[in-house]
Parts: structure tokens; sequence; C-alpha cells
């Protein structure tokens, strides 16, 4: 937060089939569907979300990751670091308020891994899901499937991720809470704004501008279950899980949605603050950092990837 | 279950009956076989790439970073996008799992 980079606002990804896409989005995880726009992009938020959407669908021709976009504290802040991007080395493109439906202006760039990120400082307030402002209940009635609680991070594979974690952490704030070195090489850090063990996390591939996962909390390891109950039930594409992290000790599940990006929902894991030490996994315990209870790592967590 | 055909594929020589109303990959999977590699299930990943020799088939949507239109002319397809629409003759594109690495020195030299 010490740039006034708040956390992750949302993510556009690409599908091939919109139909299938909100099957899996809407009635598996359990996303809810709150605005269309002119170019056929589905809007989409999980319950607890304050913001009017977290997920944006667009039918393509190749799955994976448009961008992904952070809040920023206001609109000065905005400014400043439109600047310091520049400054930096970054290639960065303004987009207007409206383009993605009320949201305010967006500031587009790339990182030296490779993907498109981008900041804004405000969207429509449609508050929690079902629930009243005030004197509000625990929870909505009548949420689908996993009740995905929120969207939490990205897994992003690419190169140059020193130069990346500097603009990650010079320019924009975040802090290195975890990380996997291989002698002197990182060839994984994860990273935080706040108390979570990640908002955004990065691993070393040869090819830029990959997606791994993104990633939705869910509350408990019940819930975890739970999902894995309903990934066998509509009989979706499962990676791996219910398992547990090494890395962020969290407890997770890995599947695909119809268009093979990949999907986590997890509870748990470890809590961050900016005087922590980073926590470090060594590469010949990679298998562990990654997969604590199998200890290795399937073959598809370092070669499937949209 | 639909018509059932035959598909054999030509590096390992396995042969699986594939139901015409599954993707071919998934009917190898049932059968435990794993001569072609499987990823995402969903045509995105291009692990499952295979080339059709021999047969007649349809597909679904598929990533057109894996399969662009000319190699889909020369009859590459995603395996879990492929239906058999006869017998058909497949051959995997992709290395096989069991030579991918898990080392991330090696990394570097597993091309998909
Ligand atoms: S398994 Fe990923 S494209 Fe077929
Ligand atoms: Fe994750």
């Amino acid at each position: 937060m010490k740039k006034g980079v708040m956390r992750p606002g949302h993510v556009q990804l690409r599908v091939l089939d919109m139909a299938k896409a909100l099957e899996h989005y809407v009635d598996l995880l359990g996303l809810i569907e709150v605005d269309r726009d002119g170019q056929g992009r589905v809007y989409l938020k999980a319950w607890t979300e304050t913001d009017k959407f977290s997920v944006v669908l667009r039918e393509a021709d190749e799955p994976g990751m448009d961008f992904m976009g952070f809040k920023v504290i206001d609109d000065a802040c905005l400014t400043r670091l439109a600047g310091e991007l520049l400054e930096f080395g970054c290639q960065v493109e303004e987009l207007p308020a409206g383009e993605l439906k009320d949201c305010g202006r967006r500031v587009q760039f790339s990182s030296p891994s490779g993907h498109r990120f981008e900041l804004f400082a405000q969207k429509q307030v449609t508050g929690k899901w079902g629930l009243a402002e005030v004197n509000p209940e625990a929870w909505p009635r009548g949420l689908k499937g996993m009740r995905a609680v929120r969207f939490d991070h990205c897994l992003l594979y690419g190169d140059e991720l020193d130069e990346t974690l500097r603009l990650f952490t010079e320019v924009l704030g975040f802090t290195l809470a975890e990380q996997v070195l291989d002698g002197g090489t990182r060839i994984a850090q994860f990273l935080s704004l706040c108390m979570k063990a990640h908002d955004v996390a990065f691993i070393l591939h040869p090819e830029k501008g990959r997606f791994h996962h993104a990633s939705f909390f869910l509350e408990t390891w019940e819930d975890v279950l739970r999902a894995a109950d309903l990934i066998s039930m509509t009989d979706t594409s499962i990676d791996i899980g219910p398992t547990r992290h090494g890395l962020t000790h969290g407890k997770t599940i890995y599947f695909f949605d119809p268009s093979g990006n990949r999907n986590e929902v997890f509870c748990g894991g470890d809590y961050h603050y900016p005087d922590h030490p980073v926590v470090t996994w060594t590469a010949d315990q990679l298998g562990k950092a990654i997969f604590y209870h199998d200890r290795q790592l399937n073959e598809r967590f370092l070669t499937v990837l949209t | 279950m639909g018509r059932q055909h035959q598909v054999t594929e030509a590096r390992s020589g396995q042969r699986f009956s594939c139901d015409e109303a599954l993707p071919v990959l998934t009917a190898m999977e049932q059968h435990g076989l794993l001569c072609v590699p499987v990823g995402c299930r969903g045509g995105g990943c291009g692990l499952c790439k295979v080339r059709v020799l021999a047969g007649d088939y349809e597909c679904g949507r598929m990533s057109c970073k894996h399969v662009p239109a000319d190699a889909r002319e020369q009859g590459y397809v995603l395996a879990c996008r492929l239906f058999a629409r006869s017998d058909l003759c497949i051959e995997r594109y992709s290395k096989p799992c069991s030579e991918s690495t898990v080392d991330p020195q090696q990394r570097q030299k597993v091309s998909l």
C-alpha cells in the first residue's frame, strides 16, 4: 500500500465459448453476472466484493489473460503512478472512463515479464451482493456452486523476474512475501500489497506473458472439499487437489475452465506484514513448495498455460 | 452411448475405442492410456496436440495459438477437442509428459 496501490481489482480473461464459460464461472464458481457491454464482454463479481465487478470475460479464439487491474487510492495517485511507470520505461496507455463499464480511467502498462496490467482509481460501488448496507446478515441466500468469496490473485509465467520485481516493489509498492531460489536465481516471486501472502505471483518461464491461474478465496477447508465435490459432479477438468501449497501454505484445488484457463479456489495460508522477512524455499524442494503433500510437481504445473 | 470408432496412436501403436460423442482425449483417459499428454482438456494449452493421419473427424473450438488455420488444414488438432467420425489414426505431436522435466534448470529445454 505504500505507493497507493490498494488491492487487486479485476482480471479480464479470454474464453473460447461464452455460454460454456458462464456455466463455469457462474454456476460452478458461484460468481454473479452483473452486466454485459457492446463488445460482448460479460462482467462478474464475487459476493463479498463491494465494487461492481472483478472478472471480465471476453470471447476470443485464444484463451488466456488480457490484463489484471489493481485499484489505487485516488485519482491523484493514478496520475503520479502513470508518470512513474513511464519513467521506469514501461509502455503506458491510458484508457478512458467507461471503456470498462462503470469503471473510471485506467492506466495500462506491460511488465518486463510480458504481462499487461492496469491501475484504476474509481469503479461503481454496488456493495456486497444480496446484503443490506446497514445491519448486514452473515451471507446472502441464493449463491451458486462454490460460492466464491472474492477474486484473490493471479499466478503468471514469464521471464525477467528481477526487473518485474523492481517494477512492482519500487514503482507500485508491493513487498516480496515469498520466493523460490535456485542458487542465486529467483525462479518464483510472490508479491503482496497488504496482509495477504500474495496479490500477484510470477514463476520463471522462457516465454513471456503466459497465464497460469486466477484464484478465488473460500473461507474454510470444508468449502474447498465441497468445491472438489462440485468439480466431480460437473465432470469439470481437474488439475490437482485438494491439497496444500508449501509456498503461502494455502489449502487449494486447481481445475480448468472450459477454455483451458486454470482456476484455483483456496482457503487459509500465511499472512504477511511488510516488515516480515521473505519466506524462502529452495529449488531442490520445489515439488514440496508447490504441492506440500505430494512433494512433487505434477507435470502440468510447469507446462499447462494459456 | 453413441457409435464407437477405433483410434490408433501411431507413435506408441496404442489403440482404443472411442464413443463419437466423446473427445478422443477423454476416451483415451477412460482406457487408462497416456499416449497423448493430458493438459487442460479445454482446447487452451496445446499439450494434447496431434496430427490426424487418416479418418474423418469434427472439432470443437480450440486455441488458434496452438492450431492456426494452416496447421488445421494439415490435420493438426487438439485431441481434447477432437471427435471421431470414423476410425482414426492420430500421431502425438508434443513430447510426452515423461520427457518434460521438473528441474527448473532444465526447463528452458522443454518446448511445447
Ligand atoms: S489438453 Fe489442453 S489443449 Fe487439449
Ligand atoms: Fe494461487
